[in-house]
């Protein structure tokens, strides 16, 4: 499709899709809707390793980037960079505009209020800044409104075992500057997070329940009423990991009514180096700062300094304008292209790589059918390393991610070191499986393991 | 030969299901023993390798610090292994400074981009470890590769037989 400089996004058709006939909920894409977003992407137009068509299957760890995204951050340098929230000059004001015009297509993306987005670098970051805002609460920063934030010895932190290092990692840091003990909720055989223990190890002590929405190995989806039923029962704050759920489901986050939620942008079609903490208000409003300086102050003197209300309270700095402008038109290229549409797709594409485990040798980390699962299918090849698998599949044009994927404790959960994962995205075919399918099947061979 | 072919040669093939040296022996009485553990943080490959060092005399009858045995314990990937198996085959019995120059040549090699080495000396020098050449076409795989060479090094500083402590 053309794409202009306020890009729309949605597939030109010249007639209504067919409803897909097996798929009676919500309507998959079509083909020709599939064609059309798929021309949205040059790079899926390029080549790899002598020629090869390229199979993308590793948009868990990246996704890639329509050309109204690309065009979005390039005609913001072409016509409107100017430094946000200060300079009363046209191009300030444009470029502002274009700044908070991305968070509130955000905020409408995910169901949330736009002054309770807040913009990070990434999911890392966001996830980081709720654990040393609460640290910095420890300390006593924030006045009395922050001390619901205050960790003491004794206080629990949760996490799950199916967790990405960074939901996990920032809590065991939290917990060793502030005497609070970390603990888990362990994960089934299926990989999915064991919910009901949470009766158990989710406490009176609890004061953070930070899980993931769906896991980026496994792909198993959370159910996640339950646990903040039982966090809000013990008064726990809820710091929900949505990385992998935003790009794939709709998503309501005042009606999933966590606490707080971190996702990444690039993930979702949007470009690197931006990404997003959601916090509900009144908590963001409590939260005391972490990085200090420029653009998140009010009043500054010599001995001491005020701060803006969320969510610039929490942008201190030059901010990745560009990005998060490109980020906006990311989350509209999905909105207009519909979650309901999106989700209905990639379950096609999960029923398609979950096929793989007919293949010999070949055994699924993660549920075996796509009931509350996405489209990041793990696996391994009995007799064969994954990075060895990832090779093979590399030289037929597939690009899968090899390794543990940033989990290595739910990797030691199910014995194994490294995994070969495909994931997908909205712009995947079934072509792109077939190709992928073909190509493992052929591993075992090649390696000459019986 | 495809690129993947030219990787997975059959001696790397051979040597990753038969790995040479796995299994980690004891240390004779009286010879110096040190080992180095070495992972690959991006895919959890990882290896333990023991040397066990010896004084013997050298051509001129003068001692010479020699490696006397390599053994070692790990998991990883084909190349990794192979690598690692073909590096016991290469280094036991050598000297230590003939060690640490065939730990070079392997090193320059994962530099050339599967162009392979120039010097044929070097090349004869390696032996087997020519069929990585391919690897160095993979800039994600050299660094698995290499695993074993860095473990190799890392004891030889550890047992105080060589000086420097370069990164591998």
């Amino acid at each position: 499709m053309t794409t202009t400089a306020q890009p729309v996004g949605v597939p030109q058709l010249d007639e209504p899709a067919v409803p897909a006939e097996h798929c009676p909920t919500f309507t998959a894409l079509s083909p020709r809707e599939l064609a059309a977003v798929r021309a949205d992407f040059p790079i899926l137009e390029r080549t790899v390793r002598g020629g090869r068509p390229l199979v993308y299957l590793d948009s868990g760890a990246t996704s890639q980037k329509p050309n109204p995204v690309l065009d979005a951050e390039q005609d913001f340098y072409e016509r409107r960079n100017a430094a946000v929230h200060r300079g009363a000059h046209q191009l300030a004001e444009e470029a502002t505009e274009a700044f908070e015009d991305a968070r509130a297509s955000v905020a409408r993306f995910v169901g949330a209020d736009v002054g309770e987005i807040v913009w990070t670098s990434g999911a890392t970051a966001a996830i980081n800044l709720v654990a040393y805002g609460m640290s910095n609460a420890t300390l006593g920063r924030g006045g009395d409104v922050a001390r619901r934030f205050a960790l003491a010895p004794g206080d629990e932190i949760v996490v799950t075992e199916a967790e990405h290092h960074a939901n996990l990692v920032p809590w065991q840091e939290l917990a060793a500057r502030t005497g609070a003990v970390l603990r888990w909720l362990p994960v089934d055989d299926d990989g999915r997070i064991v919910v009901d223990a949470a009766a158990e190890i989710v406490t009176e002590r609890t004061k953070v329940l930070a899980f993931t929405h769906a896991s980026n190995v496994t792909g198993a989806v959370t159910p996640v009423a339950p646990l903040v039923a039982r966090a809000r029962e013990v008064g726990a704050i809820t710091v929900l990991d949505a990385c992998q759920s935003v790009p794939h489901l709709p998503l309501d986050l005042h009606a999933l009514g966590v606490d707080f939620a971190a996702f990444s942008g690039h993930k979702m079609l949007g470009p690197t180096g931006v990404g997003v903490l959601y916090g509900r208000r009144e908590l963001l409003e409590a939260l005391p700062p972490v990085t200090t300086g420029g653009s998140m102050i009010e009043v500054v003197t010599m001995s001491g300094s005020t701060y803006m209300p969320p969510p610039q309270r929490f942008e201190a700095g030059t901010q990745m304008v560009a990005q998060a402008v490109a980020l906006g038109v990311a989350a509209t290229y999905l909105g207009e292209l519909g979650m309901d549409a999106v989700a209905a797709h990639e379950r096609e594409i999960t029923e398609a790589l979950l096929a793989i485990d007919d293949i010999p040798g070949v055994r699924i980390v993660g549920p075996r059918t796509a009931e509350d699962r996405l489209a990041v299918v793990s696996f391994v090849v009995d007799g064969v390393h994954a990075h060895d698998v990832g090779q093979v599949l590399d030289d037929a044009g597939v690009a899968v991610r090899v390794g543990h994927h940033c989990a290595q404790p739910l990797h030691r959960r199910f014995g194994i070191t490294a995994t070969a994962r495909a994931s997908a995205s909205v712009y995947t075919s079934l072509e792109d499986v077939v190709t992928f399918r073909e190509s493992l099947a052929g591993v075992r061979a090649f390696f000459s393991v019986d | 030969m495809s690129s993947l072919e030219q990787m997975y040669q059959q001696v790397i093939l051979d040597h990753a299901k038969s790995p040479q040296g796995k299994g980690l022996i004891e240390i004779a009485p009286g010879h110096v023993g040190s080992e180095s553990h070495q992972v690959n943080p991006t895919c959890g490959d990882e290896v333990t390798l023991r040397v066990d060092v010896v004084e013997r005399p050298g051509a001129d009858g003068v001692p010479v610090a020699t490696v006397d045995a390599v053994s070692w314990e790990g998991q990883g990937c084909s190349i990794s292994q192979a690598s690692i198996s073909v590096l016991h085959d290469l280094v036991a019995g050598q000297p230590v400074t003939e060690a640490e120059r065939l730990g070079e040549i392997f090193r320059e090699l994962m530099t050339t981009r599967g162009k392979g080495l120039e010097d044929d000396d070097d090349e004869e020098a390696i032996g087997d470890a020519v069929a990585f050449t391919g690897v160095s076409q993979y800039p994600a795989r050299i660094k698995c590769a290499l695993l074993g060479w860095a473990a190799l090094k890392d004891s030889l500083v550890t047992a105080g037989v060589l000086t420097t402590k370069e990164q591998a």
